[in-house]
């Protein structure tokens, strides 16, 4: 199981407490983690990436293993932690404001 | 005994006020969705627990809410657990997709930039949400980049009405200081097949076929600020208003000017009258009274705050010209608040009761049409809008 971990705003709209585990099959990316996120939650569809591009938010980030992968093409596989749930994939609010 | 329930969407969230016919005692909910900048809550004619909200965030985006117990509960419409035949959810309540279909027409994708320049249209908020008269599942969205969409679903799928931004103006269309929004949306009691919608910076459209085309309205207008002041289309109207008895009068706050319409928006005449300044967002009708209406007059355009640090409501009997400031119980001095364009709202008592919050997150009320007016609340985020329902 895949460990995510959500912005407080996202964890309310999605009803949950906490980290979220979910089922990815495949290749652990980011793109198939989104995904399976959205498919369990469906509440969450465009608040992440865009409904129809799928490009990520410009304010959000995409960290885990002390990395940040916000940059790394949707498609390339994430870290062995990550994939093992070990370690979360983190969504993050970019501090954005003063 | 009549019921009033006043829906206030703030900066930080969205609350509800509700007080018996008396609007002595009020009691507060919320903050709903909060952290989340709620741009528009408003409930449905056809069924009053059938509200909906616009919750909305520069990180996470568009969100709709409903609720269907006016306002105690709340849900994403499709957004939950419910999965058509092959997994997929039922619905997307927060999916806003321009239509760019061969089928509707041609759809233009680019509007005016700020620097003259032609610029795609992307979809960033929902700032106004219409429900149908008829039917609680149909409502309409008016939406930044500037365009209509409709659900008839409750609000679970939404579909562009894309002959307004397909009309051929689009080019022309561009953002005013708070970004190029569909912002007021007035329907049409009478005539189903008729709709009113103004944007920030185009004008006012209407719709005589229930979406499908729509005409520009803006003759009479001027606006110094563009390169033909008269143009078709080019100006920054602010809001408009209409008495559900006589719905061929509009009345327009425009960036600067008061106007009026007596011809369902075909021709417009200016009703500034004796105004201390008629720029200004915000105006609205008297519930009973289709002569009466109402405006929150603001300094400038450069400073959002009222005139002479005064807050005032004025009140014209006339259909305009003739202005009446309305200050008992309003701050009179040392006062620097905004009033945002759907930040007013009348409900149907008798006598009729005026409404409106300000960026200083106070939501004042008036039970005597404006002669006397108290806060419900002096202590809220910045107001962004304030609808009222009238229960029975």
């Amino acid at each position: 199981m895949i460990q995510v971990a959500l912005p407080a705003h996202l964890r309310t709209l999605a009803g949950v407490s906490g980290d979220v585990s979910i089922e990815v099959s495949g290749t652990v990316t980011q793109r198939s983690v989104l995904d399976a996120l959205e498919e369990r939650y469906p509440m969450l569809r465009g608040t992440i990436r865009d409904h129809v591009t799928k490009e990520r938010r410009a304010f959000l980030r995409f960290f885990a293993c002390q990395e940040d992968l916000t940059h790394e093409p949707p498609d390339a596989p994430l870290p062995q932690d990550v994939a093992s749930g070990k370690e979360p994939f983190m969504i993050i609010g970019a501090i954005a404001g003063g | 005994m009549s019921t009033v329930r006043v829906l206030v969407g703030t900066r930080k969230g969205a609350f509800i006020l509700t007080s018996d016919g008396k609007r002595r005692n009020w009691g507060v909910s919320g903050p709903h969705f909060t952290g989340w900048e709620v741009y528009h809550v408003k409930g449905s004619p056809a069924d009053p627990n059938r509200i909906y909200a616009s919750q909305t965030s520069g990180w996470f985006g568009q969100i709709i809410q409903r609720s269907s117990d006016g306002g105690k509960t709340w849900e994403t419409p499709g957004g939950g657990m419910q999965m058509a035949p092959g997994g997929m959810p039922a619905g997307e309540s927060n999916k806003f997709v321009y239509d760019t279909s061969a089928g509707s027409g041609k759809p233009l994708t680019t509007h005016q930039w700020y620097d003259g320049t032609q610029h795609p249209w992307e979809f960033k908020r929902v700032w106004h949400l219409e429900p149908s008269f008829t039917d609680p599942d149909t409502a309409y969205a008016g939406v930044e980049d500037a365009a209509i969409f409709r659900t008839t679903d409750g609000g679970k799928s939404w579909h562009e009405l894309s002959g307004l931004r397909g009309h051929g103006t689009g080019p022309k269309w561009q953002p005013g200081a708070g970004g190029m929004c569909l912002h007021t949306i007035i329907l049409d009691r009478t005539n189903p097949k008729r709709i009113y919608i103004a944007i920030s910076a185009a004008g006012a459209f209407r719709t005589d076929d229930g979406g499908e085309t729509w005409k520009p309205i803006n003759r009479g207008l001027r606006s110094q600020y563009i390169p033909d002041p008269t143009a078709e289309v080019g100006h920054c109207v602010h809001h408009v208003a209409m008495h559900p008895a006589r719905p061929e009068v509009l009345y327009m706050q425009k960036h600067w000017d008061v106007m009026r319409s007596d011809d369902a928006g075909d021709s417009w005449r200016e009703i500034s009258g004796n105004l201390p300044t008629d720029f200004g967002f915000v105006i609205d009708v008297h519930a009973h009274e289709p002569e009466t209406i109402y405006v929150v007059p603001i300094k400038s355009d450069s400073e959002h705050f009222v005139h002479d640090g005064r807050l005032r409501v004025y009140r014209s009997r006339t259909g305009g010209n003739e202005w009446e400031p309305l200050t008992n119980g309003l701050p009179q001095e040392n006062c620097y608040v905004n009033v945002l364009r759907d930040a007013m709202a009348v409900d149907s008592l008798d006598k009729c009761g005026i409404y409106f919050g300000t960026t200083g997150g106070q939501v004042y009320a008036s039970a005597d049409s404006g002669d006397s007016w108290d806060p419900i609340v002096r202590d809220l985020p910045a107001v962004l809008s304030v609808e009222v329902q009238t229960l029975q």
